[in-house]
């Protein structure tokens, strides 16, 4: 006799304690602390901030422990927290010329006011598995620049800009306040502030790949890396029973500048045009990625042809967030008994047709031509019967 | 009470709730019509039922009696889930009984006992565009909605006929509601698109990761599309429920053994569990003690 399945909760409680367990690993290996993924594992703190939407070191660590370090589910997690943090209000925008800067690069220009500045980086390293890492070793900083870097750093994209050969960076007008992405739904079309907001918060492998996509043809934009810089920038508000900003801290941001070319309308003559990124923590890749991106979708707003699928905004920005993707894709674990039943029956009506016509042709003698009305009208009988 | 410490009655804050509620009511207004709505990040992944959750978060009271079902049952994990989360958030009573419940959240099904005025059905809904896959753009299917310009579902349904000799969608079968706005019933099999109809229940719909809700008041009329030489019909099993014996419910398929043995019962787990209560049997129901 056939006992309907029970005791899902039992099942579930136990299936958490072995996650637990799971993700503990061996005891005989001492636990890692929040407090060391935060400090050594800084790149994934700044990944799950970034597309958690919540700069806060100590719960992004935090969340990548408790997601045994799946970037993804952490993201989630910390998501899930932020959702349920009263809003205090908005800071005024950053200033990104006022950052107090760690790297700063342009591969556009060899030397440049501020000069160029690596800071901490991969990018010259031999990428050369270093064994001596297997045990713990002091190290030791490098000797200071003989003078500091100056407090304010102009943007190569403004060098440009007074010559008239970039497009100028203007609010749109009215300068409307830009929408909530985390408080109103998106909805198309998806003005600039907007479509940022998402490329913020999106997947950094989708934003690579479809980055990568417009380099490679699907779509065309000629980028040059502009200027990438990373620092800390103040981060202010305005209460309102003081009327003036105060600084209430600082955060860490890697800010992307793409120069893109423009052949001109028109109207605008031709001249160079912008891709923006911009990420929390050291996040090169992702705010590359997002600038690339960026000036793709607005293929429509300078009139060029729409071609690529990075070129269409609904395409990118619907699809961007991994915790909506991650969640959709994954909910296909959840039980289907009743489409799938409905998709059975449909198949075996669709099989006792076809294995209907299947004889009336070979009794036509014509199994290769079409059966005609007449045997249309014979199988349908036989349907029935 | 016990509910979590630190979170809000049924998790969402209350300005959060009264949004929901808000959207909600533009949804009631206007039968059929996807209202936006700032759908939030929840506990839950992602298309597990976040779009219901929020509905039911925000129209959930310290009195309601709270039923939860995936395809029918409500001892399915992510309906147990979803059980577990509002009990601990909320405290609310549960249960399994459809007459006891005041707010059905469901996946997948509408239970096969009639609900009542008393009663709101609450519809995790996956994709809640019944034109995206004919027209993945937004945008677009906005203005066909506007324009009442459903042509397209209507070609799509033709051209099924053509191919196959009948429609070939089985579940999330569209209809118009109220004779305006066409409408995905979320993957319901279309076994229960009739219940839809003229239902004395407030049946709720929330699209979490699409951000979107809509209603079909209480009484309200809801049609399947279909055409006069081709009228709707539903699924109509050989057998009755193996049970409780059964012929008019929906019915899953349970795989017995490797040799094609199967067994047909009741998907809507309370309404086979009463009939057994009451006595019905199946052809294989338990023998009674007293029999043998």
């Amino acid at each position: 006799m056939y006992v309907a399945v029970k005791g899902g909760e039992t099942a579930i409680l136990n299936s958490h304690e072995l996650l637990a367990a799971a993700r503990r690993g061996d005891e005989g290996v001492p636990e890692i602390s929040p407090a060391q993924i935060r400090e050594q594992m800084r790149l994934g703190v700044a990944r799950v901030m970034s597309e958690g939407a919540l700069y806060d070191e100590e719960l992004a660590a935090l969340a990548l422990k408790q997601a045994a370090g799946d970037q993804v589910e952490a993201i989630f997690l910390l998501r899930a927290y932020r959702t349920t943090l009263p809003r205090f209000g908005y800071s005024l925008p950053v200033d990104s010329g006022r950052m107090n800067i760690r790297r700063r690069i342009s591969a556009a220009f060899k030397d440049l006011p501020g000069g160029q500045v690596l800071g901490p980086t991969y990018d010259y390293t031999q990428r050369l598995l270093d064994f001596s890492l297997h045990a713990p070793a002091a190290c030791k900083l490098p000797p200071c620049a003989d003078e500091p870097l100056p407090a304010a750093m102009p943007r190569v994209a403004d060098l440009l800009g007074h010559e008239g050969l970039m497009e100028a960076e203007l609010p749109p007008a009215g300068d409307p306040a830009p929408g909530d992405l985390s408080r109103e739904p998106l909805r198309f079309p998806a003005d600039r502030a907007t479509r940022l907001q998402n490329l913020a918060r999106g997947d950094e492998g989708f934003l690579l790949a479809m980055g990568y996509s417009t380099q490679r043809g699907y779509a065309n934009s000629h980028p040059f890396a502009g200027e990438i810089r990373m620092g800390e920038v103040a981060l202010e508000i305005v209460p309102e029973e003081l009327g003036f900003p105060i600084a209430i801290g600082e955060i860490t941001l890697t800010e992307c500048q793409m120069i893109n070319q423009f052949a001109g309308s028109s109207t605008v003559p031709p001249q160079f045009t912008r891709g923006y990124g911009l990420a929390f923590g050291e996040a090169e890749r992702k705010a590359m990625a997002m600038a690339l991106v960026d000036r793709a979708l607005r293929a429509a707003e300078l009139g060029e042809e729409v071609v690529a699928p990075a070129q269409q905004p609904e395409f990118v920005l619907s699809h961007s967030d991994n915790v909506e993707a991650s969640g959709f894709v994954q909910h296909l674990k959840l039980p289907h008994y009743v489409d799938f039943q409905s998709e059975l029956e449909l198949l075996r009506k669709m099989r006792k047709r076809h294995e209907g016509r299947k004889k009336v042709s070979v009794t036509e003698g014509n199994p290769l031509f079409g059966t005609g009305g007449k045997a249309h009208t014979e199988i349908a009988v036989g349907e029935n019967a | 009470m016990n509910t979590v410490a630190g979170y809000n009655f049924a998790y969402l804050d209350e300005q959060t709730k009264r949004m929901i509620r808000r959207a909600l009511l533009k949804a009631v207004a206007i039968p059929g019509y996807q209202v936006p709505f700032g759908s939030r990040e929840m506990p839950l992944p992602y298309g597990w039922g976040t779009g219901g959750i929020q509905v039911t978060a925000s129209i959930l009271g310290r009195s309601d009696v709270l039923k939860v079902i995936d395809q029918g049952s409500d001892d399915t994990t992510n309906a147990v889930n979803i059980r577990r989360f509002f009990a601990q958030t909320a405290g609310v009573a549960t249960t399994d009984s459809t007459g006891e419940a005041s707010i059905i959240q469901t996946r997948h099904r509408i239970p096969e006992k009639p609900l009542g005025e008393h009663q709101i059905m609450v519809y995790q809904v996956p994709l809640p565009e019944p034109l995206g896959r004919l027209e993945p753009r937004e945008a677009v299917t906005r203005k066909l909605h506007a324009l009442a310009d459903y042509g397209l579902m209507h070609v799509k349904l033709y051209e099924d006929i053509a191919r196959y000799g009948h429609i070939a969608s089985t579940y999330d079968y569209p209809v118009l509601v109220n004779g305006r706005y066409l409408m995905a019933p979320s993957p319901i099999p279309k076994f229960d698109n009739p219940k839809l109809h003229m239902n004395p229940a407030l049946q709720l719909f929330g699209a979490g990761r699409e951000k979107r809700v809509y209603a079909i008041p209480p009484y309200t009329r809801v049609e399947s599309l279909d055409f006069e030489d081709h009228p709707f019909s539903v699924q109509r099993w050989d057998e009755p429920c193996a049970l409780c014996g059964t012929a008019d419910s929906f019915l899953d398929e349970v795989v017995l053994d490797d040799a094609g043995g199967r067994m047909f019962v009741c998907s809507d787990s309370d309404y086979c569990k009463t009939r057994q209560g009451a006595g019905h049997t199946g052809s294989q129901s338990p023998i009674p003690a007293e029999a043998t």
